[in-house]
């Protein structure tokens, strides 16, 4: 019985990775590598690649609407010329792109016709990806598109969305284009949109943070956990310090002085470089910044992390500034200012010690009793009494007989 | 009979007399002592440190010392506190959820331990044979093992618990910082200093760092400063807002000065930094001594009563027999 019930899910998994090779046009090989490139970012255990496979193919693509705010597009540029040739076909393949203003192949009237059909059609389905800060300074009158401020479009295309995603550093808390002075008075999508609002920062975002937020609502019908900044936990839930290859050189004290300096090309820890890997949450090190491929994250070039995915810290902080410590992070181990050293008292050094103290009790009354009985005959031969009659050792009992 | 009771009482009168004279030419002989003319020293700014250990390592570099494993798996090296093994050691303070750098309540911060080369030392004024002396230029308070006979005096004496003895050898020598004197030597300065990555060790003159500890004292909070690395007047700088200080750096009239000085957010009392007089022990326990032994008349003085109660005793006897 469990054969038969375990050929008909072989069967069923055959047809979906089939329908997949079909759908997606990537051969069986790669979309099961994605699946689970997916489930690893995750963090799902074992057997989700599957559940993710079965609902890409399955389910119906959900529509997406992404906006372009304050920003240099280098968000979608990255994710279009991923390290991974067939992300950004899977990307586009996931999703219903039903408005996208880098990729249309429409323009002006046409392209805002299609997004508000998407928006009626999907009414509280759809998905809006905002990349960009939103100008909120004089009216928001310096980011218009169509002739529509930046804070109208981000209201307008998210009042009806099932979720609202924040992609990018800009999009999130106002990135790059909030730098002192900030002259267009740029925030992050948030600070427009009372909502809910899932930030994926970074400058660039990996597209596999962007891809595993979407591909884990389209599988669970839910949004990933967030952190208090809105930000899946997924993949900034940890410093990068944490996780970095160079932290064994930070531990062991090992610090590049200078670019290019002996100690810069060994490889050591760029901290006095002004790093600011010890206070910004992210998942470079694991995933490797904006999927540029093996080795080539900024940390393992020889550049410190300039901290973009962190409020306040990218763009904020100059790069060559040290960075602050957030917390004491392992393997560090401080003694405290007072530290107790050695162990308590054990059974059987507690009884050995009684042992002494009972000899030398014994030891004692011995000795005294021996000094009296010594006196003793000494004043008798010298034939003189003792000036102290009273002597606890003339008086003793012993010593009277 | 050579001493009559007059005599005597005369002699101590006398004697006494001198003892008083004497006490006074010693009160303006043994002054409090001052900073050698080309002191150098450390600063360590608490608020600067983030803990990375890097001294404790480049320490065990500079003075061939064997790190301590004392944790259970035996991989970290995790010194408990100063020892023979261990010149320099980060210090955590914790305290609540230890949330917030250099705060004390619900807060943490480090401390670097190590000798503090007091301007006035203890440890070298107890010294029976010299092993222990205070370079009269540069004021580094140095060791000689050859000198060394193993009294530990130095030990008991320090009021910080720097000098520690080598127990477990059979051979054993007494282990402080010394300032990397043998660095100093090639025109090296401090390994500690010199691996800081944030200048929180900052190795310079004396008195250029008392200025520097004093112009830190001086931002306001949240003021953007420039704060040297490795020497206190080295180009190597980066740049940070202050954080909030103490209201004095420690070390400036600890037991009469020392030549490494603290700066912290913390108290000093709970960093394990000890709240002493500003006037140095030695300065009084050497006052004492050299006035008893001024002259040798306070001996003379004691020796010449005790002579007087020993004949005075025996020629009591000697009547009694007869």
């Amino acid at each position: 019985m469990w054969d038969g019930v375990e050929q008909m899910a072989e069967q069923q998994n055959r047809e979906t990775l089939t329908g997949a090779e079909r759908a997606l046009g990537v051969s069986r090989r790669t979309f099961l590598q994605f699946c689970a490139g997916v489930a690893a970012t995750l963090g799902l255990p074992a057997g989700a690649e599957a559940a993710i496979a079965r609902s890409i193919v399955a389910r119906r693509r959900p529509a997406v609407i992404w906006l372009h705010l304050s920003e240099c597009t280098g968000c979608t540029e990255s994710m279009l010329i991923s390290e991974h040739p067939a992300i950004d076909k899977l990307i586009l393949d996931l999703v219903s792109l039903d408005y996208h203003e880098t990729l249309f192949a429409s323009a002006g009237y046409q392209a805002e016709a299609a997004r508000k059909a998407s928006m009626a059609a999907n009414k509280g389905k759809y998905l809006l990806v905002v990349e960009g800060a939103v100008s909120v300074k004089d009216g928001g009158i310096y980011c218009k598109i169509g002739g529509r401020t930046a804070i109208e479009m981000v209201n307008e295309c998210a009042k009806d969305a099932a979720a609202v995603i924040a992609l990018g550093s800009c999009a999130s808390w106002g990135g790059m284009p909030s730098a002192q002075p900030n002259p267009t008075g740029c925030v992050g999508v948030s600070e427009v949109w009372k909502g809910p609002v899932v930030n994926i920062p970074g400058c660039p975002p990996n597209p596999y943070n962007f891809l595993s937020t979407v591909v884990h609502y389209i599988t669970y019908d839910r949004l990933p956990d967030l952190d208090n900044q809105g930000r899946p936990k997924f993949a900034y839930s940890c410093l990068i310090h944490e996780n970095c290859e160079r932290r064994p050189h930070f531990d062991a004290g090992r610090f590049a002085e200078e670019f290019g300096d002996a100690g810069h090309r060994a490889g050591w820890c760029l901290y006095r470089l002004g790093c600011k890997g010890p206070e910004t949450y992210a998942n470079c090190p694991a995933v490797l910044f904006g999927d540029a491929g093996g080795g080539c994250w900024p940390v393992g070039t020889g550049h410190p992390c300039i901290g973009c995915t962190e409020k306040g810290v990218g763009f904020a902080k100059p790069i060559h500034a040290l960075a602050e410590l957030k917390f004491v992070t392992p393997p560090a181990f401080y003694p405290r200012i007072v530290e107790e050293q050695g162990k308590g008292v054990s059974v059987a050094s507690a009884a050995v010690l009684a042992g002494g103290a009972g000899i030398a009790v014994g030891a004692s009354v011995a000795m005294a009793k021996n000094l009296g009985k010594g006196s003793k005959p000494e004043q008798k031969q010298e034939g003189k009494p003792s000036k102290k009659p009273e002597d606890t050792a003339e008086n003793s009992p012993d010593c009277t007989e | 009979m050579g001493l009559t009771r007059r005599h005597f009482l005369r002699g101590t009168a006398v004697a006494g007399a001198a003892c008083a004279v004497a006490t006074v030419t010693v009160t303006e002989v043994r002054e409090e002592k001052t900073l050698p003319p080309k002191a150098v020293g450390l600063l360590f700014d608490s608020t600067l440190c983030v803990g990375c250990k890097a001294c404790v390592t480049a320490c065990r570099e500079a003075n061939n010392t064997y790190p301590e494993l004392n944790t259970e798996d035996k991989l970290w090296d995790v010194p408990l506190d100063l020892s023979a093994r261990t010149l320099t050691v980060i210090k955590a303070y914790s305290e609540g959820s230890a949330e917030n750098k250099d705060q004390e309540n619900d807060g943490f911060a480090f401390i670097k331990k190590s000798c503090l080369h007091c301007v006035d030392p203890s440890c070298v004024s107890v010294c029976p044979v010299s092993a222990m002396t205070k370079d009269p230029v540069t004021g580094v308070v140095s060791y000689d093992p050859n000198n060394c006979i193993g009294c530990r005096y130095c030990v008991e004496a320090c009021p910080f618990g720097v000098p520690r003895f080598e127990y477990d050898k059979t051979i054993a020598r007494l282990r402080k910082c010394e300032m990397c004197k043998q660095r100093q030597v090639d025109g090296k300065i401090p390994a500690c200093a010199e691996v800081c990555p944030n200048g929180a060790t900052l190795f310079g003159s004396e008195t250029r760092l008392r200025a520097e500890a004093e112009r830190r004292l001086m931002l306001t909070v949240g003021e953007r400063a420039f704060f040297p690395r490795k020497t206190v007047d080295s180009t190597d700088t980066h740049e940070k807002p202050s954080s909030r200080y103490n209201t004095k750096t420690y070390g400036l009239t600890e037991v009469g000065g020392t030549q490494v000085l603290y700066l912290a957010g913390v108290s000093f009392e709970k960093l394990g930094l000890p709240t002493l007089p500003e006037k140095s022990f030695v300065s009084t326990s050497e006052k004492i001594q050299h006035t008893l032994y001024k002259g040798m008349i306070a001996p003379a003085v004691l020796f010449s009563g005790l002579l007087f109660a020993v004949r005075r005793h025996a020629n009591h006897n000697e009547k009694e027999k007869e």
